[in-house]
């Protein structure tokens, strides 16, 4: 008879160079504690308490429903969210649609045209409304004849939000349309079914995750978003105006929070659902599926033509007028094309030190922003140990995604504008501007950055370690040269998105740290339509010329050092 | 400790949550061997070899190394080479940079890595290949790559985690050879992990033979093949027919047949290889020698996998091997009866 001797579990020693690994990963998780979760506890925190910091429990929310003003921004918000949704996704559906399942002619133009609005903030389809229907647009009896009274208002905000949201409803919806079983329907076809029943019962339910996501992420946008209902929404309030009135108006913080906590519910919705809704996509397809190509069909591919066409003249329409108005003299009286506004803008607004903030702000975001995600993920995907840690920093990583700019913006107020924070120094500086914006955007280049390493052998680092490499040399010699383009890509991104940001920042800056897309929003407010304009076409602008010149830099790194990569046996 | 293992594991004993992956591994493994680790997927093989190479961490046991206790040491620490399945080279680099990547770390002088390359590439019988890059080469050619990067520092001891499954049937015929003379030729302590057993029946000095997280059997292949320890063994390693059995009085019978055995009376189950049934040579007086009738032929090229029933036997049907040589010889065809003799001595019971 043997005695069971219970003894602790083995562990191995820890090498220095992983102590190393874990110490970098505690610094990231430090980052993003600090910047993340502190800021959003600080939301929560003054949500319950009252002016004096006593803890009030949900008085704040009981009081806020007692409001009738603040209950009206909540339905106008909804509603107003509800009804983009019905509209944007359905348009970006049929365009997915005939850029995946047609053989209509010059797909990448056309995706190309409904990408651009992207590249600008999205008010920019705002003032274009306005200079379409507003007080002296061009349209305005059109509108009114289909018995609109004005575009302030619902319908601006309405029209103005599809032009915003179409693309990124479109992304999501080219990427479910385009995991498809050609099989499925070849197996269709044997059995003769007819198109519109292999519509109903094949390509629907394979694009109903997709369809989902990108509604819930339709209606999170939108309800979230600030630029476009302060440019046309009038007196139409919704939450994220009231958010600003009241913190920055009238510096109730309590109802700011309870009304950034609304804010977050849906986005936080999204995030779940989508989370779900990805696992379930990814499983539905799989190795063996044969991409569909759809087959040429004259009167159908002509059809979507058509169709793309027209949406592609609305958005250019969109763009064209805004690019118009801001060389136009004088709107609507003198239309001579002049850098006026330009120059107004830039010399006599002192637009042009935001255009040098929005840079530097930018470059910072990408250069930073870019080596905190990358070496992020490579420490959650590729090294070893601390997994109570690691579970922390995986699930701070994905949680910017839930988090609308707006209410991370107020969160930063809370916390680092509080009189004890030994952080508050940093209140109103560019380095917290460019903090925000990499937190903001955190998600996407993390995942971007998680796909390119998931995608190398898992093998690498436990043949560095046999071979005694510590895995730092690794990193250095494989992983970052394998991975360049997805940095690249990250890069890009938080350049784009810093120029173009307008949520976050607008609760952070200061005079000196103003930044270009937050003075549109100011020459807005004080009546010069043509300067923001102006601000905004710049924007686009600069935006167009830096992914020309990160595409160029990929062009470059991919012949240069991926050569690899293009020779075969 | 036997001071004469190389690699000794003790108690060896590895636990993923609920699930037990390995229990009670106990194995010595001497200086220069060739061990592979046979068993079907799940049955822990891969994750001994990621313990001995300290890529996993037992729950409980020891392992030691050149009477060393290397149980809680890092990969970094312990002293192998290692050859996965998916070859893992590194894509970006040539196929020097790869061999020579170990070399670099250890200061070794440009001038003599560059040697030591060369040397190495030859030896795995890509001369010249330096300036490759791995997507340039084939799956057998990427695996001798890895094998020269995992043997570039002259580890002790050689890992090899499945590293044919990945190549075509050819290829991997001809990389086992050259692995295996390769080892001999260094005399480099190797354990090979497969789940084919003709792999490893043909390189291994000894094969350790795995199923559900314990060791069944240790041996020479022929000691495998011939000596089954446990039926698993016996039905996992070569083919073999399964008869019920009983033994009584001293005799074992199946069907009508009756043969020398022994032990209390009871229950039993016989392994026979089809090759342990012979149609030839047969002479009149043979003892266990039964008529058969041929039911199914299933052709193989040189030789036949044949299906035969016998009133011998009762329900039971018999596989055997018979070459087309035979079949022909002997106007055989499915319907056609025999005479089948039973070598005894060959019979497992169980």
């Amino acid at each position: 008879m043997q005695a069971v001797i219970v003894r602790p579990a083995v562990k191995q020693q820890t090498h220095w160079v992983d102590y190393l690994g874990h110490l970098l990963l505690a610094l990231i998780a430090l980052v993003l504690l600090l910047f993340l979760a502190a800021p959003l506890l600080a939301i929560l925190q003054q949500a319950l308490q009252d002016k004096t910091g006593r803890l009030i429990w949900f008085d704040n929310f009981i009081a806020y429903a007692q409001t009738p003003a603040m209950l009206e921004s909540l339905w106008n918000s909804v509603w107003v969210s509800g009804l983009v949704t019905l509209i944007a996704v359905p348009l970006a559906f049929g365009f997915a649609y005939a850029l995946t399942r047609s053989c209509m002619q010059y797909k990448a133009l056309f995706r190309g045209i409904t990408l651009i609005p992207l590249l600008a903030p999205s008010l920019l389809s705002a003032i274009s409304l306005i200079y379409w229907f507003g007080n002296q647009g061009v349209l305005k009896g059109w509108m009114q004849a289909v018995g609109i009274d004005q575009i302030y208002g619902a319908p601006g905000i309405v029209v103005a939000e599809c032009f915003a949201v179409f693309p990124h409803a479109l992304m999501i919806l080219v990427t479910a349309l385009s995991l498809s079983d050609a099989r499925l329907y070849e197996a269709a076809d044997a059995m003769g079914t007819s198109a519109s029943r292999k519509f109903f019962t094949i390509t629907l339910p394979g694009a109903k995750y997709g369809l989902i996501s990108a509604a819930l992420v339709t209606f999170t946008l939108v309800i979230t978003d600030f630029g476009i209902p302060k440019v046309i929404g009038g007196n139409f309030n919704v939450l994220a105006t009231d958010v600003f009135k009241l913190v920055i108006g009238q510096q109730d913080f309590a109802k700011g929070a309870v009304v950034a906590i609304l804010l977050l519910l849906p986005a936080v919705l999204t995030f779940a659902v989508d989370g779900y809704v990805s696992k379930r996509q990814t499983a539905m397809l799989t190795a063996r599926a044969v991409p569909y190509r759809p087959k040429p069909s004259r009167a159908y591919d002509a059809a979507m033509t058509i169709y793309c066409c027209a949406i592609a003249f609305l958005v250019l329409a969109m763009l064209g007028m805004a690019v118009f108005a801001s060389f136009a003299s004088f709107w609507p009286y003198n239309l001579t094309p002049s850098l006026r506004h330009y120059t107004m803008g830039l010399v006599d607004a002192e637009v042009g030190v935001g255009f040098v903030n929005s840079l530097k702000m930018a470059a910072g975001t990408a250069v930073f922003g870019t080596a905190l995600v990358f070496c992020g993920a490579y420490l959650l995907e590729k090294t070893k140990g601390m997994d109570g840690l690691r579970g922390v920093v995986r699930m701070l990583a994905m949680l910017p995604m839930a988090v609308p700019g707006l209410v991370l913006g107020l969160g930063y107020i809370f916390f680092f504008n509080a009189p004890d924070n030994p952080l508050g120094g940093l209140y109103h500086t560019m380095t917290l501007l460019t903090v925000c914006t990499i937190v903001h955007f955190y998600t996407t280049g993390h995942l971007t950055a998680v796909t390119a390493l998931k995608s190398l052998d898992g093998e690498f680092e436990a043949v560095s370690a046999s071979l005694k490499v510590p895995f730092f040399k690794t990193f250095w010699r494989v992983t970052l040269p394998i991975c360049t383009p997805a940095l690249i890509d990250i890069a890009r991104y938080f350049f784009i998105n810093a120029m173009t940001t307008i949520s976050a920042v607008v609760f952070l800056y200061s005079p000196e740290t103003k930044v270009a897309s937050i003075a549109i929003l100011n020459l807005d407010e004080a009546g010069e339509m043509g300067a923001a304009a102006a601000m905004a076409v710049l924007i686009g602008m600069v935006s167009t010329v830096a992914t020309l010149l990160f595409m160029l830099l990929a062009w470059w790194v991919n012949r240069s050092t991926q050569q690899w990569r293009h020779t075969s046996i | 400790m036997n001071q004469d293992s190389f690699l000794a594991l003790r108690h060896i004993r590895k636990e993923f949550g609920a699930f037990t992956a390995l229990q009670d591994i106990n194995l010595d493994i001497r200086k220069g061997e060739f061990v592979c680790f046979l068993g079907p997927s799940g049955c822990g093989k891969t994750t001994l070899l990621r313990i001995i190479a300290g890529l996993d961490v037992q729950t409980a046991g020891e392992v030691h190394q050149n009477n060393t206790d290397i149980s809680r040491l890092p990969p970094a620490l312990r002293d192998y080479g290692i050859v996965f399945q998916s070859y893992a080279l590194f894509p970006n680099l040539s196929v020097a940079d790869n061999v020579a990547y170990g070399l670099v770390n250890r200061k070794t002088p440009k001038a003599e890595a560059v040697k030591r390359v060369t040397e190495l590439l030859k030896l795995v019988g890509l001369p010249g290949s330096e300036k490759k890059y791995p997507s340039q080469l084939s799956g057998g050619q990427q695996q001798r790559i890895a094998l020269a990067r995992a043997l570039a520092t002259s580890p002790g001891l050689l890992l090899l985690d499945e590293p044919l499954s990945a190549l075509d049937a050819l290829e991997r015929v001809r990389l086992r050879q050259e692995i295996r003379a390769l080892q001999q030729k260094l005399g480099v302590t190797t354990i090979m992990v497969t789940h084919d057993q003709e792999e490893a029946l043909s390189v291994a000095d000894r094969i350790v033979v795995m199923n559900h997280g314990v060791i069944e059997q240790v041996g020479t292949p022929m000691e495998i093949y011939r000596e089954p320890a446990s039926p698993f063994v016996a039905d996992f390693v070569g083919k073999v027919n399964v008869l019920p059995a009983r033994v009584a009085n001293g005799e074992l019978r199946f069907g009508a047949l009756c043969l020398p055995g022994g032990g209390a009376d009871r229950d039993v189950k016989i392994y026979l290889r089809p090759e342990d049934v012979l149609a030839r040579p047969i002479a009149d007086g043979d003892a266990h020698v039964f008529d058969a009738t041929l039911e199914k032929i299933e052709f193989l090229g040189s030789f036949c996998h044949v299906h035969v029933g016998s009133p011998a036997l009762g329900v039971h049907k018999l596989t055997v091997y018979l070459s087309l040589n035979f079949l022909s010889e002997q106007a055989l065809q499915i319907g056609s009866t025999l005479k089948l003799k039973l070598l005894p001595e060959r019979i497992k019971v169980f």
